[in-house]
């Protein structure tokens, strides 16, 4: 078994700015997602801190008990973060492949205002089809 | 690969002290937020003076359980963000991972919270933690002596906690 619910994109300030819901009951209005994107942001920053050893680079992996939480962060600071179902496998590959759209589809897009909401059809497009394959790969539909 | 925010390049995994410990520390706090025990074994890096650390570990829990409880893709009832979640209320997490260590996490339904911290490749502690609460009933609840909400002074536990945590791997 293995889906992912939800996608958020936040930039270095702790802004979201890209969030796409593929669960069903789960779903929360914008405010909820914006506060949870800050809030992510901010735990990520403060995990940091309570490292018992040098070099701590925040969250990687959280683990509850329907879901699980695979983060990325990249060199510039911009966290891209899924939440999927419990044991799914290969979430990094997949976070650093949408990091590879994210670089070619919006960075590269000259009418893209950096740290601003996406709003790059391309980038969708591309998103929801690497998602849709990656569904069928490991589900078999 | 140096990431955004961290200061030194640190690639290899923790090795266990002389002494055999694989955990770094322990908390356990009760639902009110008093640290009842820390415990440490191994740590290199004190950002912070003990108390603030305390309330800092519990503030991140804390935050982190409402956190879970609202993103819950499987509950179609959640509260608010931030309004505070008794003990079992809502999806609540286990565990989590960053490159240089892993922290455990119980509650039990009483609120007392149980943290360990370890390196980064050890398993699924849950069935750990819970055999640590039960040293806990057996050596400090148990215990006559034992003021409940205050920290936790007896040598017996500390001895059991250390033979335990020793013999994770």
């Amino acid at each position: 078994m293995a889906a992912i619910y939800s996608l958020y994109i936040i930039n270095k300030s702790g802004g979201l700015i890209f969030y796409k819901d593929c669960g069903t009951k789960g779903r929360m209005d914008t405010n909820d997602s914006l506060r949870v994107a800050s809030l992510w942001h901010s735990m990520h920053a403060i995990s940091q801190q309570l490292s018992p050893v040098n070099g701590c680079s925040g969250i990687e992996l959280l683990q509850a008990d329907t879901f699980d939480l695979h983060c990325f962060q990249s060199l510039p600071g911009t966290k891209f973060f899924v939440v999927c179902e419990p044991g799914t496998p290969h979430m990094e590959s997949l976070l650093r492949y949408i990091y590879e759209l994210y670089t070619d589809y919006v960075l590269k897009n000259p009418f893209y205002e950096i740290e601003m909401p996406i709003r790059c059809e391309l980038f969708d497009l591309n998103l929801s089809q690497a998602v849709q394959s990656d569904r069928v790969a490991l589900l078999g539909r | 690969m140096q990431f955004f925010g961290g200061s030194e390049i640190n690639p290899s995994p923790q090795v266990p002290t002389a002494s055999g410990n694989n955990a770094h520390m322990m908390y356990v706090f009760n639902r009110n937020g008093v640290c009842l025990l820390y415990k440490e074994w191994n740590r290199l890096l004190h950002t912070l003076n003990p108390q603030q650390d305390h309330k800092l570990m519990f503030g991140l829990l804390f935050s982190l359980k409402s956190l879970t409880a609202k993103m819950d893709p499987v509950n179609a009832d959640k509260g608010n963000l931030g309004v505070p979640q008794l003990p079992g209320q809502g999806c609540s997490f286990h565990s989590f991972r960053t490159n240089t260590y892993k922290l455990s996490f119980m509650e039990t339904p009483s609120g007392i919270k149980i943290i360990l911290v370890t390196h980064p490749k050890t398993g699924d502690l849950r069935e750990s933690l819970k055999y640590i609460y039960g040293l806990y009933v057996e050596y400090v609840v148990k215990n006559p002596i034992y003021n409940p909400g205050f920290p936790i002074k007896s040598e017996l536990f500390n001895t059991a906690l250390d033979q335990y945590v020793r013999s994770i791997s």
